[in-house]
């Protein structure tokens, strides 16, 4: 690890005036940007611990959501009972990720900064436009079995590896951050970003924002979600393909649809018009299937990867089924009913 | 190349307070093997993939390969060097020994903090909910049968809690 500087912020205010130093980084459960530090991919003149700052609440919001403060494990949120018992999507999400041991120490806030695993990223013996702008990407003609389908760009098709995320893009949670220039909420789906030809953006976050909560709405599909996860092995790996699916009936017809996709783009993938076509009819194979191949529209396969076209559209029926018959899928028993 | 100040730290190990100056990149897993010469903890794949560096920070279970020591101020670890008492074996190594829940041994200390820190969380009662919430840890003589059932003995024993145990 390159030598840094080391501060404990006392404060929001402080944490912030010292972030939006340049090569400043903030410092949170520590479990992605201590390994980056290993691999000399992140290299901090200053790490900014925020460790100790709270922000680590778990409490009910006047609207009848939810406020998950940043700084709350992700072990704390999914066995938090307010969560377990309202956003069994959300407890089921995150206990498909990572281990019981970095759950408990890899913060809410860190989830959603976490950086890809694309191999490339992690190697700086090898070009990666996300690691170096301008050196171009690896994966591409590489090795890409993990890698994006969506929204990929010529500069970069690593995708975002979290699971948190990809059920909070369904729940329409909002991130709030503090600044140098104030607060501000920014919707989740605008939060993360595609590569473009500016793959080093992860994300809209502005020099010295940090992440102080999330808030999720009231509406919950605490009912009917399913999130399921397809991966190499059945435990402690990242996704190739995930589904995180919600949806609410009015009798036998479906009022609302939520489906966001992981381990296809560079953020959770959702598609409004893709979700559309499910509302107002009854839950069947035909819609999941029209519903699945909207969201999938614009798929590109970069050799390794191709199966996940097929393989995404498949998973995107079987979750729909899963949310539709109340069944979702343990994270337990990994059997696909 | 910079030389950053040396940082003060407190910890409490196995019960035993220790006041350090530290360099802010030496991780916990350095800190406890290359200076405190507790090598019980293992140092397997240095980036949290493995979970042979499991030990208990205030009774959670954690990487310590991926956590910087002085974020720690204050803390109480654990370390399988910690869980004995004296010459009488925690129930869970006493497990794995009458279970033979291991083969060269190497991912074992991680083994046993992580299913200490697995019985602390309460959320295991399965054999299945062993397997998955001990998937942190891996073994690469596959010795994961006997490991599940040594755990699963202890579970159901009552899964005397650590505090209780290491008296």
């Amino acid at each position: 690890m390159i030598p840094f500087d080391y501060v404990r912020a006392g404060s929001i205010d402080e944490a912030i005036a010292l972030g939006a130093e340049p090569e400043a980084r903030f410092l949170a459960g520590g479990t992605n940007i201590v390994d980056l530090m290993k691999e000399t991919v992140e290299r901090p003149a200053r790490i900014v611990d925020i460790g100790r700052l709270g922000l680590d609440a778990i409490e009910g919001r006047q609207d009848g959501g939810l406020r998950l403060g940043a700084l709350a494990a992700n072990a704390d949120t999914a066995y938090h009972p307010l969560v377990e018992r309202d956003y069994p999507l959300l407890t089921s999400a995150i206990l498909a990720g990572a281990s019981p041991q970095l759950r408990n120490a890899a913060t809410n806030g860190g989830n959603l900064n976490q950086r890809t695993r694309c191999y490339y990223f992690y190697d700086v013996a090898t070009p990666c436009n996300k690691r170096e702008p301008g050196t171009g990407c690896s994966a591409i003609g590489g090795v890409n079995r993990n890698h994006a389908i969506l929204g990929a760009s010529e500069a970069c098709i690593a995708t975002h590896p979290s699971d948190m995320c990809v059920a909070l893009a369904a729940l329409d949670a909002v991130v709030r951050v503090s600044g140098p220039n104030g607060e501000r909420e920014i919707a989740f789906a605008d939060y993360h970003r595609l590569p473009g030809d500016e793959p080093q953006k992860d994300n809209t976050l502005l020099p010295g924002e940090l992440v102080t909560a999330i808030d999720l709405p009231a509406q919950h599909f605490r009912e009917h979600y399913s999130y399921l996860k397809l991966r190499d092995r059945l435990s402690y790996a990242f996704a190739l393909v995930s589904v995180a699916a919600a949806l609410s009936f009015d009798g036998d017809r479906i009022a609302e649809a939520r489906v966001a996709l992981g381990g296809v783009a560079h953020k959770p993938w959702r598609k409004r018009d893709a979700e559309d076509i499910l509302i107002g009819t009854e839950a069947s194979q035909q819609q999941f299937a029209a519903c699945a191949d909207r969201l999938l529209e614009g798929a590109i396969g970069r050799g390794a990867n191709d199966f996940k076209i097929d393989l995404a559209k498949r998973a995107v029926v079987r979750a729909l089924t899963q949310a539709a018959a109340d069944t979702p899928q343990s994270q337990v028993d990994k059997k696909i009913a | 190349m910079r030389q950053p100040a040396k940082l003060p730290l407190d910890l409490t190990v196995n019960g035993h307070s220790h006041s350090l100056e530290l360099s802010p990149e030496v991780t916990l897993l350095d800190l406890l093997r290359e200076r405190l010469h507790l090598t019980g903890t293992k140092k397997g794949c240095d980036h949290g993939q493995c979970g042979a560096c499991t030990i208990l920070v205030d009774g959670r279970r954690i990487n310590s390969c991926l956590k910087l020591a002085v974020t720690l101020d204050g803390a109480e670890i654990t370390t399988i060097e910690g869980l004995a008492d004296g010459s009488r074996l925690h129930p869970l190594q006493a497990a794995f020994v009458e279970r033979d829940a291991f083969q060269c041994g190497y991912c074992t200390p991680g083994q046993i903090c992580s299913a200490q820190g697995l019985i602390n969380e309460g959320r295991a009662k399965t054999r299945e909910e062993i397997r998955e919430l001990m998937s942190g840890n891996l073994c690469r003589c596959g010795a994961y049968t006997n490991i599940a059932d040594a755990i699963g003995d202890v579970v159901h024993a009552g899964g005397q809690a650590f505090e209780e145990a290491a008296e």
